[in-house]
C-alpha cells in the first residue's frame, strides 16, 4: 500500500473514497484491553471528513487510547478504523495519513525549527522543502524563529511549530491530544481562536482530545462525551448542552441541578413527572427516561429566583419555600445557593443586570423555571457522575 | 470484549511503536555481548577467587596447587594479616570520615551558593581524574615532604604534636611515611567519590524547604541539621560508600606515602599474588576482605535507611 | 562591622567550597611544576631543583621504557574504550527499552563492579587467568580483557540515564511524521543518545589509561603508563613522567573546554 507516498502531498486525489466519495474517519467497535482494564470499550464513532470534531472527558476516559490508535502508536485489541473505504486499523504509524500533535509537542530538541517542521516531507523523500516550510511558518506566525532550537521557545511558540510540523504533511486528518494543555488560560484562549482559524482556512479533519469542556464548546462542530472508554453523548454543543442525555454529560458539560422524581408517564408530546409534591412535564425530545424513577434536570442559570412572595416571569410552578445559604458575587452573574424544603441545595445563577440588589444569606425565596429548558433523566444513575473534585 | 471475525487476535504486547517496545527476544541479544563479558570476567573470577582460596597452601605457582578444600587458609590468612586488615579499614574509615566533612562542604556550596559557577565547579571537582591518580599521589610526597612548607607550619602550629598524640604520626618532624600521609592521600584521591553524589542528592532538596527551615527554626544550624542534612542521607550513603570501598582495597597510598609500619590489606595482597606467588592465602584475604566490605555496607545501609525513615 | 558579618556569612560556604576544590588543585599544580624540573642532578628526591624545557622538548631522553609504556596504555585505553562502548550502549538500550526476565538480575551485575574493590577483582581474574592455564600469558590481552570488564559497566549507567532520560514521545512523533523504525532511530534516538555515548567513551578512556591496581596483577611482564610510574617510584621518579601527566590534563580540560566553548557560541548564534 503505497498510499502515503502519494497521499500525503495530495490528500483528495489518490485514495480510495468510501461509497459516498468521502473520506470520513470510521471507528467500529473498537477496544482497547490492558491486563487489568478496558481502556476503550466497543466504540462506533464517524468523523465525517473536514470537521473539527471533540473527543471530551476526564482523565483515564480512554479519549487518549482512542487518539493513539487512530495515529497508530497504539493497537486495538478488536474492532477497525476506516479512513474513507480504507482500513488502516494495524497500519505502522508511519505508513497512515495521519499526524498528530502531541501533549507536550515532543519537538525534536536536536533539529531546529525549520528542520523539525521539515522532518515530515523529508522522511517521504520530498526535496526542496524550503518553499513549504517557509509557507508553513508563516501560517503559524513562526517565519523569524526558524533557526532557533525548539528550547530557546515560549511554550505558546512551541505548540505552534508542532502544528506546523503536522499540517505540513497535509494529513487527512490531524490528530490534536490537549494540545493547549501546557498553556496558560490567556494564551489559551487565543491558540483555540487560532486553531479554529487556521482548520478552516485548511479544511482537514481535526480530532481533538481534551478535558477542557469550554476548550471543546468554543472550537468543535461536534463533541463526543466519553467517560469509562465510553461514547456517553455526541453532538452539536449547544445540543449537549441544551439537552444532555447522561447526569455523567448533565454534570460535565457545565453544572445541573438534578431532583429526584417519580414518572408519571407519556402525555401526548410531553412525560409529566411528579416532583416534591408538584407535577413538572419535560418535552418528549428533552425526556431521556419514561418511567419510573427519574432526575429532573435544570441548568442553574435557567432557574429565576425571587424574595419570597414577590413575582417571578416564568410560565412554571413557582416553588416556594427555600432560603439562600451562599451567594457569590462573580461579576457577569450572581450564583446562589438555595436550600430546598426537601433539604436539597439548588444552585442558581442570576445575570448581572443590576434590575435588582443581591439576595443576602437566609433571604427566604421562591424559584421557578420554564418547563421547556428542563430535561429528565433515567435515576438508575449517579447524580454525582462527572462532577469534578477540583 | 469478544473479538470482531477477521481480526487477527493482538496481543496487549504492542508490535508498533507503543509502550512495551521491542520484542523478548532482541532485548536477550542487545544484552547478551556485555552480560557474557562480566559474567566471564567477573561473576566466574570469584568463583576462581573463592576455588584458590581454598588450594593446598603447600603449593606454588611453579609446582602448581592442589584443591584440597583447605579452610585452614583463612584462620592462617586473617591471623597473619589482621593488622593489615584492621589498618584497611581504620585508615578507610577515617579518609571517609574526612571526605564526607569537607566534601560536604564543597558540595553544599556548589549546590546553593555557587550560582552560575555550579557548572564550572562540577567540571573543576572530576578535574583531578583528569590526570593520572598516581602522579597526583606522588606529589603529596613533595607536599608533605620533610623540609616542606607543609611540617613546618603543622610544627609551628602544633600540630605535629597531637597528631602524635593520637598516633597519627611517630615523631614530630615528619609527615610523610606516617599513618598520617596515608589517610591525607585516600582522602585527597577519593574526594570526588563523596563530592558528587552528595552534590546529586543536596541539588534535588527544594530551596524553599531550607527556607521554611529558616522558618521554623531559629538557628540555621538547627534548621541544617532538621532539614537539610536529612534530606541529603542518599547522597551520603551512597558518598561514604563509593569512597570507603575503594579506599579499603586501594594500596597505593600507603606504597607511596607510607612505610612499612602502614601496610594496607591491598599491599598484602598484591606482594602475596606477585611477588610471593602465594595464591591460597591471597586468594583468601580477598575473599576476607569482600566479606568484611559487604558486610560493612548491609549494616551501614540497613542503619542509614532506618534513620531515614524517621 | 553586622554587614561585613552578614557578608561574610553569605559567603563563608562558598569560600570554604573554594578552599577545598584550591587543595585538590595543589597536586596537580605539582605535577605541571615537576614537569620543567631539572633533576639531572639527583633523581633521588622528588623535589624542585631547577626549570628547564628538556622533559618536554627531548623525548629521545626519556627515561627508558617510558615512552613505550605510554603506547601500551594509549593502545589498550583505545581498543577497551571502543568495545566497552559498544557492548555497554547495545546493554543500556536493552535494559531501558525492552522488558525481559532476568532484567534485575543484569542490573546486579552491573552494578557490582563498580562497588567491588579493585584489588578483589583484579585478584579474582587473575585466579580465573592461572586456573585457566594463561598464568604464562598474562600481558595485553589480560590487560585488554581487564579494562573491558570494568569500564563496561560505568558504560553501561552512563547511556542508561542518558536513555531514560530521553522522551519516548520523540520517538512516536518520528513515527507518526513517516519516519520507518531505522529511520526513527537513526534520526532521531541515536542523535539525541549520542553525547551519552561520548561521555561514556571519554570516561572509558581515562578509566582505562589510568587504572592500575587491577592491571598491575594482571599485566604478566608488560607496563603501562600507570605501571611505569609505580615501579620507578621505588628507583627514583624521572620527571618526565610528569610531562605525560600535564599532557593528559591539557588535552582533557582542551576537550571540556572546547565542548563548552562550541555549545555557547551555537547557543549564541541560534539566538542573535
Amino acid at each position: 500500500m503505497s498510499q502515503v507516498h502519494e497521499g500525503a502531498a495530495a490528500p483528495s486525489g489518490a485514495h480510495a473514497r468510501g461509497a459516498d466519495g468521502s473520506r470520513d474517519l470510521r471507528l467500529t467497535g473498537l477496544t482497547k484491553e490492558y491486563a487489568t482494564f478496558t481502556a476503550v470499550k466497543s466504540l462506533d464513532l464517524v468523523v465525517p471528513q473536514g470537521e473539527f470534531f471533540a473527543l471530551l472527558g476526564p482523565s483515564g476516559c480512554g479519549k487518549t487510547t482512542t487518539l493513539r490508535m487512530v495515529a497508530g502508536l497504539d493497537t486495538p485489541t478488536s474492532g477497525t478504523i476506516h479512513l474513507g473505504d480504507t482500513e488502516i486499523t494495524f497500519e505502522k504509524p508511519y505508513r497512515r495519513p495521519v499526524n498528530t500533535v502531541f501533549q507536550n509537542y515532543a519537538l525534536f530538541p536536536h533539529l531546529n525549527i525549520a528542520k523539525n517542521v521539515a522532518f515530515g516531507l523529508e522522511r517521504r523523500g520530498i526535496k526542496n522543502t524550503r518553499q513549504q516550510v517557509a509557507d508553513m511558518l508563516e501560517l503559524v506566525e513562526l517565519t523569524s524563529q526558524a533557526h532557533k532550537k525548539p528550547t530557546q521557545m515560549s511554550g505558546g511558540q512551541q505548540q505552534r511549530v508542532a502544528l506546523a510540523r503536522a499540517l505540513i504533511n497535509k494529513p487527512e486528518v490531524l490528530l490534536l491530544d490537549e494540545p493547549l494543555g501546557a498553556l496558560d488560560l490567556k494564551l489559551r484562549r487565543g491558540m483555540q481562536l487560532e486553531l479554529k482559524r487556521i482548520q478552516t482556512e485548511v479544511g482537514l479533519t481535526f480530532v481533538h482530545v481534551t478535558h477542557d469542556q469550554e476548550e471543546a464548546m468554543t472550537m468543535a462542530d461536534t463533541i463526543a462525551v466519553m467517560n469509562q472508554g465510553v461514547i456517553e453523548q455526541m453532538g452539536a454543543p449547544s445540543e449537549l448542552y441544551e439537552n444532555p442525555r447522561t447526569t455523567f454529560v448533565a454534570n460535565f458539560l457545565g453544572q445541573s441541578n438534578l431532583i429526584a422524581g417519580e414518572i408519571e408517564g407519556r402525555d401526548g408530546d410531553h412525560v409529566k413527572v411528579r416532583v416534591q409534591g408538584a407535577v413538572a412535564s419535560v418535552p418528549g425530545d428533552r425526556a431521556h427516561s419514561d418511567s419510573g424513577k427519574g432526575w429532573l434536570g435544570i441548568r442553574p442559570e435557567k432557574v429565576l429566583i425571587a424574595e419570597a412572595g414577590t413575582p417571578i416571569d416564568a410560565p412554571g410552578d413557582v416553588i416556594t419555600g427555600g432560603y439562600v445559604t451562599d451567594v457569590s458575587f462573580v461579576g457577569v452573574s450572581t450564583q446562589y445557593s438555595v436550600m430546598m424544603p426537601w433539604g436539597q441545595e439548588l444552585t442558581v445563577f442570576e445575570q448581572n443586570t443590576g434590575a435588582r440588589s443581591m439576595l443576602p444569606v437566609g433571604t427566604k425565596v421562591d424559584i421557578s423555571w420554564r418547563p421547556e429548558f428542563a430535561f429528565l433523566l433515567d435515576a438508575s444513575q449517579d447524580a454525582k457522575a462527572g462532577i469534578e473534585d477540583d | 470484549m469478544t473479538s470482531t471475525a477477521g481480526v487477527p487476535p493482538v496481543s496487549t504486547d504492542d508490535t508498533t511503536a507503543a509502550k512495551p517496545r521491542g520484542r523478548k527476544l532482541t532485548g536477550y541479544w542487545l544484552i547478551l555481548p556485555g552480560a557474557v563479558w562480566l559474567l566471564l570476567f567477573f561473576v566466574i573470577p570469584f568463583y576462581s577467587l573463592v576455588a584458590s582460596s581454598l588450594f593446598d597452601p603447600k603449593g606454588s605457582v611453579l609446582t602448581g596447587y592442589e584443591m584440597t578444600w583447605h579452610v585452614g587458609n583463612y584462620v592462617d590468612a586473617f591471623n597473619q594479616y589482621k593488622g593489615q586488615l584492621g589498618r584497611s579499614l581504620l585508615y578507610a574509615g577515617l579518609a571517609t570520615l574526612t571526605c564526607l566533612v569537607v566534601g560536604y562542604v564543597l558540595a553544599y556550596a556548589i549546590a546553593f551558593k555557587a550560582g552560575r559557577w555550579k557548572n564550572l565547579m562540577l567540571v573543576l571537582v572530576i578535574a583531578p581524574f583528569f590526570t593520572s591518580f598516581l602522579l597526583r599521589t606522588l606529589s603529596w610526597k613533595l607536599i608533605l615532604a620533610d623540609d616542606g612548607w607543609v611540617v613546618g607550619v603543622a610544627q609551628a602550629i602544633h600540630l605535629t604534636d597531637v597528631l602524635n598524640i593520637i598516633g597519627l604520626t611517630t615523631t614530630d618532624d615528619r609527615l610523610l611515611a606516617t599513618p598520617f600521609a596515608v589517610i591525607a592521600g585516600l582522602t585527597y584521591n577519593f574526594l570526588p567519590f563523596m563530592v558528587l553524589p552528595l552534590y546529586a542528592s543536596l541539588e534535588k532538596v527544594d530551596i524553599r524547604l531550607i527556607e521554611a527551615a529558616g522558618d521554623l527554626y531559629a538557628s540555621p544550624m538547627r534548621g541544617f541539621f532538621k532539614v537539610t542534612f536529612p534530606l541529603s542521607l542518599p547522597g551520603v550513603v551512597a558518598g561514604t560508600l563509593l569512597t570507603f570501598i575503594p579506599a579499603a582495597g586501594d594500596y597505593v597510598n600507603a606504597q607511596l606515602l607510607g612505610s612499612t609500619n602502614t601496610k594496607m590489606i591491598g599491599n598484602s595482597i598484591q606482594s602475596l599474588f606477585t611477588t610471593q606467588g602465594d595464591y591460597a592465602t591471597a586468594g583468601a584475604l580477598s575473599v576476607i576482605l569482600m566479606v568484611i566490605i559487604v558486610a560493612a555496607v548491609m549494616a551501614y545501609v540497613r542503619t542509614a535507611g532506618t534513620e531515614e525513615l524517621v | 562591622m553586622t554587614r561585613a558579618r552578614r557578608w561574610i556569612g553569605e559567603h563563608l560556604v562558598l569560600g570554604l567550597g573554594l578552599l577545598v576544590l584550591a587543595y585538590t588543585f595543589v597536586p596537580i599544580a605539582i605535577v605541571v611544576l615537576m614537569s620543567f624540573n631539572d633533576s639531572s642532578t639527583s633523581r633521588n628526591v622528588y623535589k624542585f631543583q631547577k626549570f628547564t624545557w628538556d622533559n618536554w622538548l627531548h623525548p629521545g631522553s626519556w627515561a627508558d621504557g617510558m615512552a613505550d609504556s605510554v603506547w601500551l596504555s594509549i593502545r589498550i585505553a583505545l581498543l577497551a574504550t571502543v568495545v566497552a562502548t559498544a557492548l555497554g550502549t547495545l546493554a543500556a538500550f536493552a535494559l531501558v527499552r525492552h522488558r525481559f526476565a532476568g532484567r534485575s538480575a543484569a542490573n546486579l551485575i552491573i552494578f557490582l563492579p563498580m562497588a567491588s574493590p579493585e584489588i578483589v577483582m583484579g585478584s579474582s581474574l587473575l585466579a580465573l587467568f592461572v586456573s585457566a592455564g594463561f598464568g604464562g600469558q598474562l600481558g595485553f590481552w589480560t590487560i585488554l580483557i581487564a579494562h573491558i570488564m570494568f569500564c563496561l559497566s560505568f558504560v553501561i549507567v552512563t547511556v542508561k540515564a542518558r536513555l531514560s532520560g530521553l522522551n519516548d514521545n520523540l520517538e512516536q512523533a518520528a513515527m507518526d511524521l513517516y519516519a520507518t523504525e531505522a529511520q526513527t532511530f537513526w534520526r532521531v534516538t541515536f542523535p539525541l543518545v549520542l553525547p551519552g555515548i561520548v561521555g561514556a567513551a571519554l570516561l572509558s578512556f581515562s578509566l582505562s589509561f589510568d587504572d592500575f591496581i587491577i592491571t598491575n596483577l594482571n599485566a604478566g611482564q608488560e607496563v603501562t603508563f600507570p605501571m611505569f610510574v609505580y615501579g620507578a617510584n621505588q628507583r627514583g621518579v624521572p620527571m618526565e613522567v610528569n610531562v605525560i601527566g600535564t599532557a593528559m590534563f591539557v588535552i582533557s580540560i582542551a576537550v571540556v573546554l572546547g565542548n563548552e566553548i562550541v555549545r555557547r557560541r551555537q547557543e549564541k548564534a541560534l539566538a542573535a
